[in-house]
């Protein structure tokens, strides 16, 4: 499977926030995007998800098997937000994932309880979400990337508010789904612990949107 | 998408869900109507099947904005649009889930409250089958109002203002499908077919409307 981005570019208003930005990512690729805040790092990454329609350029996959359509349907999504209901215990919302979104062709999902056991915290998925705390609420947000399979991740600062062993066992995840043949692409400000990744610096656009700022 | 049924049941069950703020809110309103009025039993009986159904009217439009609004502030809502399955199947479960707890309880509520009403077996019957195919309209045509409204934080009354006037139709044809039943010479069918009808059609447009909305909302 292969990833490809030709030209990209976003508008948030009339505020152009990133202009062509072009990449391809083979399977087991990994990019990493840096840059300052404000620098569109999550724009990219939700153009990338399909939730955001880019100004201009476009997003394909090759080599992959016809019945997939748009990219972000083989995509997970981890934003900012973990997409959990916090009245609902971390096996429900596991469980529920993993049924709504089912398996992308070429892979299956691990069982809830084996994903809890993943991230490190196999006693406490009888617990209601919102009893947990902000990181155990993040490494449960990263087990719903393995309850259901699929080949690309799009992390937007996965490893915020993790300690420095959740740091460890993400990048544990994130190595074996690359070594599966996965593609990630993470927004990060921390090192991810990766070992032969693929860079994009954003340097957003100061300029153009003083430009702007002139004109108006 | 039975999955998200029963999620969303289960939510509406749990603490915060609301499921059972619509039935509460009913059963005052008409509660307080028979003090207000006074004691006089053929009055009552005879605004009855009105005061139900509008009860349950505005009953059902409370909570209609956390519909989506609740899924966009933890993320779930992006989760649901890059899925494959058809974002208007999703929609329309969701709605169906919304009925089943908020709506179907109004539905069993009212007997209850039509003795309030002193009304005969007869209105009570026709109430709650009037009931029971309207209310299904509300949802689905509250389901575009919270999805225009999704990204507004306070956006309840402004959804409530959005579909009142799509929901009167409902409303007419409900109460004047229960007088048909009781008063003889006004034929029942005709009225019940229509309101039928808006529920099919509702049930159609409602989730296409909402899906459009909830993609163009999505930033």
């Amino acid at each position: 499977m292969r990833l490809m981005a030709e030209g990209l570019s976003a508008k948030r208003g009339e505020d152009l926030i990133f202009n062509d930005i072009s990449f391809v990512l083979d399977a087991s690729d990994a990019l990493v995007v840096t840059g300052p805040n404000g620098s569109g790092k999550s724009t990219l990454l939700r153009v990338l998800a399909g939730l955001l329609h880019p100004e201009s350029g476009y997003l394909k996959l090759e080599n992959c098997p016809p019945e997939i359509g748009r990219p972000s349907e083989v995509s997970h999504y981890l934003g900012h937000r973990n997409a959990m209901k916090r009245e609902l215990t971390v096996a429900e919302n596991l469980s529920f994932w993993q049924r709504f979104m089912g398996d992308s062709p070429g892979g299956t999902g691990v069982a809830p309880a084996e994903a809890v056991a993943a991230v490190g915290l196999p006693d406490i998925a009888h617990l209601p979400f919102g009893y947990l705390s902000a990181g155990q609420q993040r490494r449960m947000a990263m087990a719903k990337l393995i309850v259901a399979y699929r080949p690309i991740w799009i992390l937007d600062e996965p490893t915020a508010a993790l300690d420095a062993g959740a740091d460890r066992l993400f990048a544990d995840l994130v190595k074996a789904h690359l070594g599966r043949g996965g593609i990630v692409i993470a927004a990060t400000h921390q090192p991810l612990g990766l070992d032969r990744t693929k860079d994009l610096q954003m340097t957003g656009f100061e300029h153009l949107a003083g430009d702007h700022w002139h004109d108006a | 998408m039975i999955a998200l049924f029963f999620r969303d049941l289960k939510l509406s069950i749990r603490a915060g869900g609301g499921a059972m703020i619509g039935v509460l809110f009913f059963m005052t309103v008409v509660a307080v109507i028979p003090f207000g009025v006074g004691p006089d039993l053929n009055l009552l009986s005879r605004i009855g099947p009105a005061i139900l159904w509008i009860g349950a009217l505005l009953a059902s439009l409370l909570g209609l904005d956390r519909l989506f609004q609740a899924e966009r502030d933890d993320g779930s809502l992006d989760l649901m649009l890059m899925q494959e399955t058809p974002l208007l199947l999703t929609v329309f479960v969701k709605c169906a889930a919304h009925w089943a707890a908020t709506g179907l309880p109004l539905v069993f509520a009212s007997p209850l409250l039509g003795l309030f009403m002193n009304m005969s077996e007869l209105a009570i019957g026709a109430t709650m089958m009037t009931l029971l195919i309207g209310t299904p309209a509300i949802t689905f045509i509250g389901a575009v109002g919270a999805a225009v409204a999704v990204s507004l934080p306070r956006g309840g009354l402004l959804v409530s203002i959005l579909i009142l006037p799509l929901a009167i139709p409902v409303l007419i044809f409900g109460v004047s499908a229960v007088y048909a039943a009781i008063e003889d010479p006004a034929p029942f069918l005709p009225p019940l077919m229509i309101l039928t009808a808006i529920t099919l059609f509702f049930a159609v447009i409602g989730p296409v409307a909402a899906a459009a909305a909830l993609r163009h909302a999505s930033d």
